[in-house]
């Protein structure tokens, strides 16, 4: 029995380094892990918050409305009625913020209506499109498109009830 | 005196206790949740209308400017499919579409445009190859990147089965879509639906039972992109085409 002890005294070292060597790992891995990393999951939960913080860019179409609420009649009742504020005018959170600092530009009628009314077969047929080089012969669309309705009324719309 | 057992003894204690306490530490002190918004009530996605899809490219453009995509890099793009009746499709996406399709498409070609970003798969190969946990499917169902946890090893640039994930020579971390969480979790749309004129993009809350999607997908036939990979999509496509990968 004596003898038995003598032998198992021998086991007590490697333990006792184990053990101590557990405890270095534990300390270490609650040192460098991030303290959220498992909040939610295998990530670190305060990811989210931090990607949240970026500020904005685009106002949206409800902030333009609540001064603008005048322009923003006409559009509703015309044919951009889908086309929201920014979508032409470019990202404006900074004259929302500050209107009188930040004082956007008029948008470039020539590039900017193009994009998305020039002639292209793979466009929706539903789609008004035209060749701007023979549509306009080489007028700014501004000259007769009013760009929040553009719409231009005919005898034929007050017929069929359309005018919009 | 103290024996070398002792030390151990005493030592492994004191060791032990400590990292208790740092733990203990860990699961306390955990940042507060924000203010408003709760995750557990969202699981975003959006809804891709082909037939809407103008290809003007106002998405690509707005993505860049809200997001301070790097030039050459895209977020979002939109590719344009030129399909013949036999034969492989024909995809453009001239610069992601940035300033729309400046010369058109063959009129006696089938032809339409297909605007893609990140589908925010809730079974996401890129989120599953990540070997630190910097890219994940946070709880209100959008994939994100830890930029300070990245280490840039481009695991899931390879593993994204839609090739929607790039590094960014900026920061050197993985970069995508975020589905403009920080625009989303404050009751705004992302940047590519606040400006897509035709609404062809609507971003969708499958989560919220008032959200229009509901209705539009008992009425209609939507799909979504590479179905076979299985890896859940939440960017649905109505009216998609077969040529379309």
């Amino acid at each position: 029995m004596r003898r038995f002890l003598q032998d198992w005294a021998h086991l007590l070292l490697p333990a006792g380094v184990l053990i101590a060597g557990l405890g270095v790992f534990l300390v270490i891995r609650a040192a460098v892990v991030p303290k959220s990393f498992g909040e939610y999951g295998h990530y670190r939960g305060a990811a989210l918050e931090m990607i949240r913080q970026k500020p904005v860019s685009y106002a949206g179409q409800d902030m333009c409305v609540m001064c603008h609420d005048d322009q923003a009649k006409v559009k509703a009742a015309g044919k951009h009625a889908t086309v929201h504020c920014e979508a032409c005018h470019g990202p404006l959170a900074k004259h929302a913020e500050d209107p009188a600092a930040n004082v956007p530009k008029l948008p470039d009628v020539a590039v900017l209506c193009k994009r998305c009314h020039e002639q292209d077969p793979a466009k929706p047929s539903w789609f008004p499109q035209v060749v701007t080089a023979e549509h306009s012969g080489g007028m700014k669309c501004t000259e007769c498109h009013q760009p929040h309705s553009p719409h231009i009324a005919t005898e034929a719309d007050a017929g069929s009830g359309r005018g919009k | 005196m103290m024996t070398r057992r002792d030390l151990f003894r005493i030592g492994g204690k004191m060791l032990v206790l400590a990292s208790v306490g740092a733990t203990l530490e860990e699961i306390t002190g955990a940042a507060p949740a924000s203010e408003a918004y709760k995750m557990a009530d969202h699981w975003w996605g959006m809804l891709i209308d082909i037939d809407k899809c103008i290809g003007c490219g106002n998405c690509v453009r707005a993505c860049s400017k809200e997001n301070n995509v790097p030039n050459g890099y895209f977020r979002t793009w939109v590719e344009r499919y030129e399909v013949p009746e036999e034969g492989q499709p024909k995809v453009e996406s001239p610069d992601g579409a940035m300033n729309g399709f400046p010369l058109p498409a063959p009129a006696n070609v089938k032809s339409f445009f297909v605007p893609k970003l990140c589908n925010h798969c809730a079974d996401s190969p890129c989120v599953q190859v990540c070997p630190v946990g910097a890219t994940f499917l946070s709880p209100d169902g959008v994939v994100l990147v830890d930029q300070t946890y990245c280490l840039g090893c481009r695991y899931c640039v390879q593993a994204c089965p839609y090739g929607c994930r790039f590094l960014n020579p900026e920061t050197n971390t993985a970069d995508k879509c975020t589905l403009c969480y920080h625009r989303i979790t404050q009751g705004l749309t992302t940047a590519c639906c606040e400006n897509c004129p035709t609404g062809a993009r609507q971003l969708v809350d499958f989560k919220n039972p008032k959200d229009p999607i509901h209705e539009f997908l008992r009425h209609n036939k939507v799909q979504v992109l590479k179905p076979y990979m299985a890896t859940e999509p939440k960017v649905k496509y109505h009216d998609l085409d077969g040529a379309v990968r």
